[in-house]
């Protein structure tokens, strides 16, 4: 009997982030509103607070947020089992579309007419990246930390002028926040 | 070997981009285009516009696209688990401890220097994508300026921040206004 409803917890698991990952377009954070709303509101698996507690987890941890976001709700669901299930539920539906579009690529480019279009998106794309940046990037002007705004300068210098490699600024930027952490505690301390 | 190849290079991307989606496109700049040139800067470009229009996340979406192209459907797969790994580990352990990890202040710290530097990194990844845009891929020099591409971007930036449209709606209209544009002046 028990076996049965853990079997069901699984699928249902399953079948709900294959549904959420395929149709989600733009972004972990639209796939996490739609976590919330089939597993807080339609299920009631958990309360919004952990839910919370878990969108906060998956965007402060590397990698994408959609990914993350399905092994806490494994976990919390079903274990180690949970955890696979939901993972390969939402890697799957990116991987197989992916895939198909890769084999058709190279045709696809090749043709005039794709090649144009592609050609005009590519001028979207651009605006749309460089508008996430305005809004990510005003955000941090609001800080109004000059640790912030320097470390943003220098990161844009460094890659863009100098070409260093993204995962020695990333590096950087991690020890930086390591000692600044540490000189405050320090300084709370006495 | 190539699967190594792939999986080294995507561990990284999985390891090393830190508030998801657009996070991870710098990375996947440096590993794909700069450090092993899987893909030109174009077909990256039309990788990302790919990867805007179709579900999923970015760092999943770009590893099945290269791995496909470079090694076949088990370098996608391989490729795929290598930028899921890291989350698989990392993740897994604060799902373990995550009352508390919940406000501890390094993290906190450690994060609030990478979210300026993340911004900066995506910046550039977009100046990147910009120039090709705007320059075709050649010299940024006057006589090299596509007018069409140039025209199309300041119109789509316009329209986002202007009216907050929705971004697939804009790529979209920016493919079918690229197609007329460049069959009629091109």
């Amino acid at each position: 009997m028990k076996k049965k409803s853990r079997f069901k917890t699984l699928r249902t698991l399953f079948f709900s982030m294959l549904y959420i990952s395929a149709f989600t377009f733009g972004g972990g954070f639209v796939i996490v509103t739609l976590m919330k709303q089939k597993f807080v509101d339609k299920l009631h698996w958990m309360d919004e607070s952990e839910m919370l507690d878990m969108t906060a987890i998956a965007q402060s941890s590397p990698g994408a947020i959609a990914v993350n976001a399905a092994i806490l709700v494994g976990w919390r669901m079903a274990g180690f089992a949970g955890m696979i299930t939901a993972v390969i539920a939402t890697i799957l539906p990116p991987m197989v579309i992916l895939t198909a579009i890769s084999y058709c690529y190279e045709a696809f480019a090749a043709n005039r007419y794709v090649a144009l279009v592609l050609r005009g998106m590519q001028a979207g794309v651009a605006a749309v990246i460089l508008s996430v940046v305005f809004d990510l990037g005003g955000k941090v002007l609001r800080e109004r930390s000059v640790l912030s705004i320097a470390l943003m300068v220098l990161a844009f210098a460094a890659t863009f002028v100098f070409g260093v490699n993204v995962v020695f600024i990333i590096l950087a930027a991690a020890l930086v926040g390591v000692f600044s952490a540490l000189r405050a505690g320090k300084g709370a301390a006495k | 070997m190539i699967y190594w190849q792939l999986l080294w290079s995507f561990l990284q991307v999985g390891l090393f981009s830190i508030g998801g989606g657009y996070a991870a496109m710098p990375l996947i700049q440096s590993q794909v285009v700069t450090q092993h040139a899987w893909l030109t800067m174009r077909e990256f470009t039309d990788l990302i516009t790919i990867a805007e229009m179709t579900p999923g996340p970015i760092a999943v979406n770009s590893a099945t696209f290269v791995g496909v192209r470079i090694a076949g459907p088990v370098g996608a797969i391989v490729a795929t688990m290598g930028c899921i790994f890291p989350s698989l580990v990392i993740v897994s352990v604060l799902a373990v401890l995550y009352r508390r990890y919940k406000g501890l202040p390094l993290l906190d710290s450690v994060l609030g220097c990478l979210r300026p530097v993340v911004v900066a990194l995506i910046l550039s990844a977009g100046l990147s994508i910009l120039k090709l845009v705007a320059f075709g891929g050649a010299e940024i020099a006057f006589a090299n300026i596509d007018w069409i591409g140039a025209a199309l971007f300041a119109a789509a930036f316009f329209v986002l921040r202007r009216y907050k449209a929705n971004p697939i709606l804009v790529m979209s209209l920016c493919g079918a206004a690229g197609l007329g544009l460049y069959l009629l002046l091109g």
